[in-house]
């Protein structure tokens, strides 16, 4: 069966790769003189060293990582649902990354900085894009929900 | 080069002007800082005109008060375009090509709801990506010095408690209110730890100054003109983070510096500061990065009443952008404005005693920072 191809989720953020058979990874970019990490897939020049065009995929062995910083959004732009925790994440084998931080409590109490979590990869919460096409989007989850 | 003098400067009271225009608005801070100057439009040779929400700002404004075919240029750096116009006044005299020049910057934004850009994708990213909303990007800088140094949802909400109170004393703040820390905290929660009066108010301004020549200040009397004795500006270096979590501090820390050491200026011989508490999450972070006091001892400095009228070091006497208001192109003026209206001793109430030297501080996500260091003629 092939047409399962037809349903592939596409990723949301140039960093997620969607394997043919529907597996979702993560890979960067690093650059090869400085080893740092970028985001973007077209990059022509990096932006700590100004080194041009030397960057080498970079797949992450672990997905884990520690919380460095969050806030709880009571209030979004219109239309947006809330609460959610908007976070920045360190990971351990790749660069900081921005998501939401699900499977706790939102609340200030629940949550500790430099918590260990692990990115998890996931339907982009049920957005589609014009043509109806799923996404597949990054999200944190504590290590010991897990 | 030149020292380059502010020989005149003003700002509306920030508030709700639906009725006018931005150039208008605009105009009547120009006239204000022209009548303080005690020039007229004719004796400006260059302008330099910040907007953001709005293109070729600075003609609109000169066909208001008197066009005569001077360069003009429009600029925009986020919420430090008003002080960037400033710094490029500055400049533009320092080149010895003008003797005055005018800075104006300009907003009008009521009606318009939380800032922020949201991420490129073919999907909406907010609430799937975190968020990109100020308020929970100053938030998430605050979380990140809290989790450095331990400071609670309590010790920001006393910023906007101080702040709020300073309001009180200047009539040209856009609320005037005091809030105890009670009502902070209680407050609807935007992002936490910003609560809504941590958070600055979208509102109508405008600003302008009209900087001048050492030679034409003294030719116009230097009675009530105001040096600049550094204009400084920077951008963020790479930072690992940095573009998912936006750098609010290595800008700042980096005009900071920069200004301390063109003006040979210590951050202990400032009598006054204003700075970019866009949200009350930030202004702790900016006692360190302009070094007036130690790592980790923002805390200390709040809670010691340091920064409160009447303390050592007194911040934001204005009411800050969290109750003034934060019209984004008129604010980096209009904090220069509150920092010459206490050199001038003219700050009513909220002066502070005998203010020699101050410093004002802007930060633009995305992300750069102006910082002016003024001082008495």
């Amino acid at each position: 069966m092939t047409d399962t191809d037809l349903a592939l989720p596409l990723p949301a953020m140039p960093f997620i790769k969607v394997e043919p058979n529907g597996v979702a990874r993560l890979e960067f970019q690093k650059c090869t003189a400085c080893s740092a990490f970028s985001l973007e897939t077209n990059r022509i020049a990096c932006g700590k060293c100004g080194a041009r065009g030397s960057f080498v995929a970079h797949q992450p062995e672990t997905t884990t990582g520690t919380l460095h910083s969050y806030s709880i959004v009571h209030r979004s732009f219109p239309g947006v649902a809330v609460p959610f925790v908007s976070a920045i994440v360190d990971m351990d084998n790749g660069p900081s990354l921005k998501g939401n931080l699900r499977g706790i409590a939102q609340d200030p109490e629940s949550i500790s900085l430099g918590m260990a979590v692990n990115v998890v990869l996931d339907d982009a919460l049920n957005r589609k894009d014009d043509q109806g096409n799923s996404y597949v989007s990054h999200f944190f989850e504590p290590v010991a929900a897990k | 080069m030149s020292d380059v003098y502010i020989a005149g400067i003003d700002m509306i009271k920030f508030g709700r002007y639906p009725d006018k225009t931005p150039a208008l608005l605009g105009a009547e801070a120009v006239l204000g800082a022209l009548d303080d100057a005690g020039l007229t439009i004719k004796d400006v040779q260059t302008v330099y005109s910040g907007c953001v929400f709005n293109s070729m700002n600075g003609q609109k404004i000169l066909q208001q008060v008197g066009a005569f075919g001077i360069p003009v240029t429009n600029l925009s750096n986020a919420c430090a375009t008003g002080a960037t116009a400033v710094r490029d006044a500055w400049m533009a005299i320092r080149t010895g090509d003008y003797d005055v020049v005018l800075a104006v910057g300009v907003e009008q934004m009521t009606g318009m709801g939380m800032l922020g850009g949201p991420r490129a994708s073919a999907i909406p990213t907010e609430g799937l990506m975190g968020s990109a909303s100020m308020p929970a990007t100053f938030a998430e800088a605050g979380m990140e010095y809290a989790a450095k140094y331990g400071a609670t949802f309590e010790n920001f909400a006393s910023v906007a408690v101080k702040n709020h109170h300073h309001s009180t004393f200047n009539p040209k703040a856009m609320l005037q209110k005091e809030t105890p820390l009670e009502m902070v905290m209680g407050a609807e929660m935007i992002a936490y730890p910003n609560t809504k009066f941590m958070c600055s108010i979208n509102v109508d301004g405008a600003a302008a100054a009209i900087l001048v020549s050492e030679r034409k200040a003294k030719e116009l009397g230097l009675g009530r003109a105001v040096r600049i004795r550094a204009s400084a500006l920077a951008s963020d270096p790479w930072q690992e983070r940095n573009p998912q979590m936006p750098d609010i501090n290595s800008a700042t820390r980096l005009s900071a510096q920069q200004a301390y050491e063109m003006s040979g200026i210590d951050p202990s011989d400032l009598d006054l500061v204003e700075l970019h508490d866009c949200f009350a999450t930030a202004e702790l972070l900016h006692y360190e990065n302009l070094q007036l006091c130690g790592e980790g001892e923002a805390v200390r400095l709040l809670e010691d009443g340091e920064t409160t009228i009447g303390g050592r070091i007194p911040v934001n006497l204005s009411g800050g952008l969290l109750s003034k208001g934060h019209p984004i192109a008129a604010t980096g003026i209009a904090n220069l404005y509150e920092v010459c209206t206490h050199l001038r001793g003219e700050a009513g109430q909220r002066q502070q005693p005998s203010a020699k030297i101050g410093l004002a501080h802007v930060v633009g996500l995305g992300t750069c920072s102006a910082v002016h260091i003024l001082e008495k003629a």
